[in-house]
């Protein structure tokens, strides 16, 4: 039994790259593991020698059956949890995962309302889930990512998010400093980028916000204010201001 | 093998139920943007199967007797904020006078939320509609202009932007409680999801 009854697996670290400076995609092994639908989350749990555990939630990059999920976590300096999955863990290294977690901010491959994503930084991890699984299933449904981020160089799955864009394409936002030869200047996202850079309110989309709190919240004020209807809007809170 | 040190709150606290960490900050945690709903728009109601509903507009909630509360929060995601200070209307003052034979309770808020409650379990002293928070009147992100508090279940029960509370036959699942959580959620038994 690798499920305990509170519903703990073990997972061990079997692949990890770097996405930025500051971030790293982790792929676990999890035996047991039977798949999640695009937008769930897990918990993850550590254990200190001495029993200290600590817990926090990360959204699954990855979509769909199998005994493997890939988390993507961004280092928050004066984290106590994300530092040590960033720069610390090392192949074969284990932990505890609980999941998969929430029903509601998901996107499955039968929906057919057009879909529009608004990421903020490591907002677009289960975002990116949303993509895989609308290519993966060959959807119809039209769908496409804002993603704002502060530098060109904080871009996760920059290459991946690139290759979606024949079926979901991203327009890129860049809050602290763009990329040279860029049209815009660095900036927040304003109500006038929101509506020229989303699906406009006549098209009704299914909107996924995720990032910051305090991104979701200047967001999703935002497009309920372009006319959305809030019971259309879908968000996800990492935390922080 | 790289060792997972742990940086905070290494020590047992007696306060904190179990796979619960503490916070300082006040994370902010709903399922769409938080309404915006002016205190003079904002109306509160009890109705029980009979129909007959109790109405109170925000200036009749206020003429309420408030209490100052201070408790522990413990939120699902496994933050705890221990000692948290408030001010609400007991739903003892609010359930004075009705009567009702159903043991459960959904509540209802503005923007659609819902969540389900065993009556029994939000009288006698342990929930209040709350109107402040930490001497301030209550921010709407964090529920404002008024809430549910149940500290003694999670924190999804203490459903923002609340606007009445419906009795209820069985104990039909809210929101989250269809989403994966809990029917019921007590944090000191683990009642995190289905
Ligand atoms: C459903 C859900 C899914 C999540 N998915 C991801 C994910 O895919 N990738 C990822 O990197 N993170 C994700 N997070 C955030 C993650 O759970 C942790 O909060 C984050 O890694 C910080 O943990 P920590 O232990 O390093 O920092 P802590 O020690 O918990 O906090 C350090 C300080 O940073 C503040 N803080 C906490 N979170 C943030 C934030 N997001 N931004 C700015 N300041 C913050 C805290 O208030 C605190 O003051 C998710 C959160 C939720 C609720």
């Amino acid at each position: 039994m690798t499920r305990t009854a509170m519903g703990w697996f073990t997972g061990s670290l079997v692949n990890a790259h770097p996405l930025t400076e500051s971030a790293r995609s982790i792929t676990f092994a999890v035996p047991g593991w039977t798949g999640n639908a695009a937008g769930q989350h897990v918990d993850v749990r550590l254990t200190a020698p001495d029993g200290y555990q600590a817990v926090r939630s990360y959204s699954i990059a990855s979509v769909g059956a199998g005994e493997e999920i890939e988390l993507a976590i961004d280092r928050l300096p004066d984290g106590e949890v994300s530092p040590f999955l960033v720069d610390d863990l090392e192949l074969g290294d284990r932990v505890e995962l609980r999941g998969p977690l929430g029903g509601w901010f998901v996107w499955r491959p039968d929906q057919c309302k057009p879909v529009q994503l608004v990421a903020g930084g490591s907002g677009v991890v289960p975002l990116l889930a949303m993509m895989r699984a609308h290519t993966d299933s060959g959807s119809l449904a039209p769908m496409r990512l804002l993603y704002s981020i502060r530098t060109p160089d904080d871009a996760f799955f920059r290459d991946e998010l690139l290759r979606h864009s024949s079926t979901s394409p991203t327009t890129w936002h860049y809050s602290r400093a763009v990329p040279p030869g860029w049209s815009r200047a660095a900036g927040r996202l304003t109500a006038e980028d929101l509506r020229v850079e989303t699906l406009p309110p006549e098209q009704v989309p299914l909107i996924y916000i995720c990032g910051p709190t305090g991104f979701v919240e200047a967001v999703s004020s935002g497009l309920v204010e372009l006319g959305h209807s809030a019971e259309n809007i879908r968000t996800e809170r990492f935390g922080g201001n | 093998m790289a060792v997972f040190g742990g940086q905070r709150h290494r020590y047992d606290n007696p306060s904190l139920p179990p796979g619960q960490f503490l916070t300082d900050s006040f994370p902010v945690l709903s399922a769409g943007p938080t309404p915006s709903i002016a205190a003079d728009d904002w109306e509160f109601t009890i109705r029980t199967e009979t129909g007959k509903t109790r109405r109170w507009n925000w200036a009749q909630f206020m003429a309420l007797p408030s209490e100052d509360i201070t408790v522990d929060i413990h939120c699902v995601t496994s933050w705890s904020k221990l000692g948290t200070g408030w001010r609400g209307v007991s739903l003892d003052t609010l359930f004075d006078g009705v009567e009702t034979g159903f043991e459960f309770v959904m509540a209802h808020s503005y923007g659609g939320y819902t969540t389900n409650l065993p009556l029994e379990e939000v009288l006698a002293g342990r929930a209040w509609i709350a109107h402040e928070y930490d001497g301030k009147k209550l921010a709407p992100e964090h529920g404002g202009p008024a809430r549910l508090l149940i500290p003694h279940l999670y924190f999804w029960k203490s459903a923002k932007w609340v606007r009445g509370l419906v009795m209820q036959d069985k104990n039909a699942p809210g929101f989250w409680e269809r989403n994966g959580y809990n029917l019921h959620g007590d944090p000191w038994r683990e009642e995190r999801y289905a």
